[in-house]
């Protein structure tokens, strides 16, 4: 019997995490200094940079069907950019 | 909100990682400061465990599982087929010719690919400080071009934080709970660090998951050096020291800041760099007291005993790699 243990690469994307949340973490787009901090601290690696096409401006956000909620991207940003907040669902 | 995330990270998230695991953290930094041209080979633990529910795997590189106990003989076997396949390529291109050139070319291109992948064995502090720590010696001593990552958070998490040859003195794990008379773990955390260097590993250094710039500059520079590599890294446990999961940062900022975890890195047996701890230095206890596995120590007056004697171990760190 042959069985098949191979799987494809970066599957798990499939599985949505953010529904383990009770916090969800809220960003401040004009404290934001956009020095990526809390990008390289989240363990989702769910935090990005994003470009306001008006004001030309970047500022972090969040994929919130990732973000499991843990809180470090809030309590390690540099200039207190980010509050969690409770879910709501 | 509209933009969704890039995933450009070789990592993908929806693994089930605990929320705010310090693993998870260091795992992707890892990865991507080693870049795609990598083969992993991951022993059992919460870093196999939460990145491979069947059918799923958040890796984009090549990577397999192997045993508990045995990814760095599997990682051996890959480095072994991956040099006799060079060899192949080789003898067929560059040393006996009668090929067309653009096969020639073809085979030189494979032949250098061949080369540069880079293969790691990744493993908690339960795979490499104890139940695999024979093969890993094995693979040291044979000079095999590897480097073991080993993330150290303390004891066997995956199955419920039971104490392994990595959990530091006085620690509460599930095998060392406190009691009356007893403040927990009574033995020393290993000096795997020690044990590299008795290897003769070209490259052996800590790191912690305070500093992930860090983490990938170690990386990086460990994989440009040929022969058996150690990089071990302390990783905050969210249910297994019993802390907060905002918290994981800050408690490995402070493991290296107060003395008890020195960050160090040796190049082929040299102490390149150590990384200081700052003037004034906090104390052992803004350390301990984040934490839910060192609790009892703050409850009686021979706990306080147990803290000046952590205290002071972490005075001895300060000394040995004159850390001030
Ligand atoms: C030979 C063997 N013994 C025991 C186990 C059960 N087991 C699976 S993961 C694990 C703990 C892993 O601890 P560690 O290596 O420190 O990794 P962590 O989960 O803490 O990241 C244990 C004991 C096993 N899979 N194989
Ligand atoms: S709360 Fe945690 S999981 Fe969510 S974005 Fe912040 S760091 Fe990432
Ligand atoms: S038990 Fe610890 S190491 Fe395992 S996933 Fe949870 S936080 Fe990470
Ligand atoms: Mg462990």
């Amino acid at each position: 019997m042959k069985i098949n243990l191979a799987v494809s690469p970066g599957t798990t994307k499939d599985c949505k995490t953010g529904n383990w949340r009770v916090y969800y973490p809220l960003i401040d787009h004009e404290k934001c200094i956009a020095c990526g901090t809390c990008a390289r601290v989240c363990p989702e690696g769910c935090v990005f940079p994003v470009k306001d096409e008006k004001s030309k401006k970047i500022y972090f956000e969040k994929d919130l069907d990732y973000c499991k909620g843990c809180g470090i991207c809030a309590e390690e940003c540099l200039v207190k950019a980010i509050t969690m907040e409770l879910e709501r669902r | 909100m509209t933009d969704k995330m890039l995933f450009n990270s070789l990592l993908n998230p929806g693994h089930s990682s605990c929320a705010g695991c310090g693993e998870i953290l260091a795992m992707r930094h890892v990865l991507d400061a080693a870049g795609s041209n990598t083969i992993i080979v991951n022993a059992t633990g919460c870093s196999e465990v939460t990145t491979s529910k069947f059918p799923t795997s958040s890796f984009k590189v090549p990577w397999i599982h192997a045993n508990f106990e045995n990814a760095s003989a599997v990682a051996a076997g890959v480095w072994a087929a991956l040099k006799t396949k060079r060899k192949i390529l080789r003898g067929s291109s560059r040393f006996t010719s009668g090929l067309a050139p653009q096969d020639d070319k073809q085979k030189q291109a494979q032949d250098d690919k061949a080369g540069k992948i880079n293969v790691m064995a990744w493993g908690g502090d339960g795979a490499f400080f104890d139940i695999g720590f024979g093969l890993l010696s094995g693979s040291w001593e044979r000079g095999e071009n590897i480097l073991h990552v080993c993330f150290d958070n303390e004891a066997y998490m995956n199955t419920g934080v039971q104490a392994s040859g990595a959990t530091p003195f006085s620690a509460n794990t599930t095998t060392t709970p406190p009691d009356t008379n007893s403040f927990g773990n009574e033995l020393m955390k290993k000096d795997m660090i020690a044990i590299a260097l008795a290897h003769r590993c070209v490259y052996a250094g800590t790191a912690t998951i305070a500093n992930v710039v860090d983490i990938e500059n170690k990386v990086k520079k460990a994989l440009t050096l040929a022969g058996p590599k150690y990089l071990q890294i302390l990783v905050t446990c969210v249910p297994g020291w019993y802390t907060d999961a905002k918290d994981t940062i800050k408690i490995a900022r402070l493991a290296q800041q107060t003395g008890v975890y020195p960050v160090v890195e040796f190049v082929n047996g040299e102490l390149l760099d150590a990384v200081k701890c700052p003037v004034p230095r906090p104390k052992v206890e803004e350390y301990l007291k984040l934490q839910g596995r060192y609790k009892h120590l703050f409850k009686s007056d021979k706990g306080q005993v147990i803290i000046k004697k952590i205290q002071s171990m972490a005075d001895e760190n300060m000394e040995k790699y004159n850390l001030q």
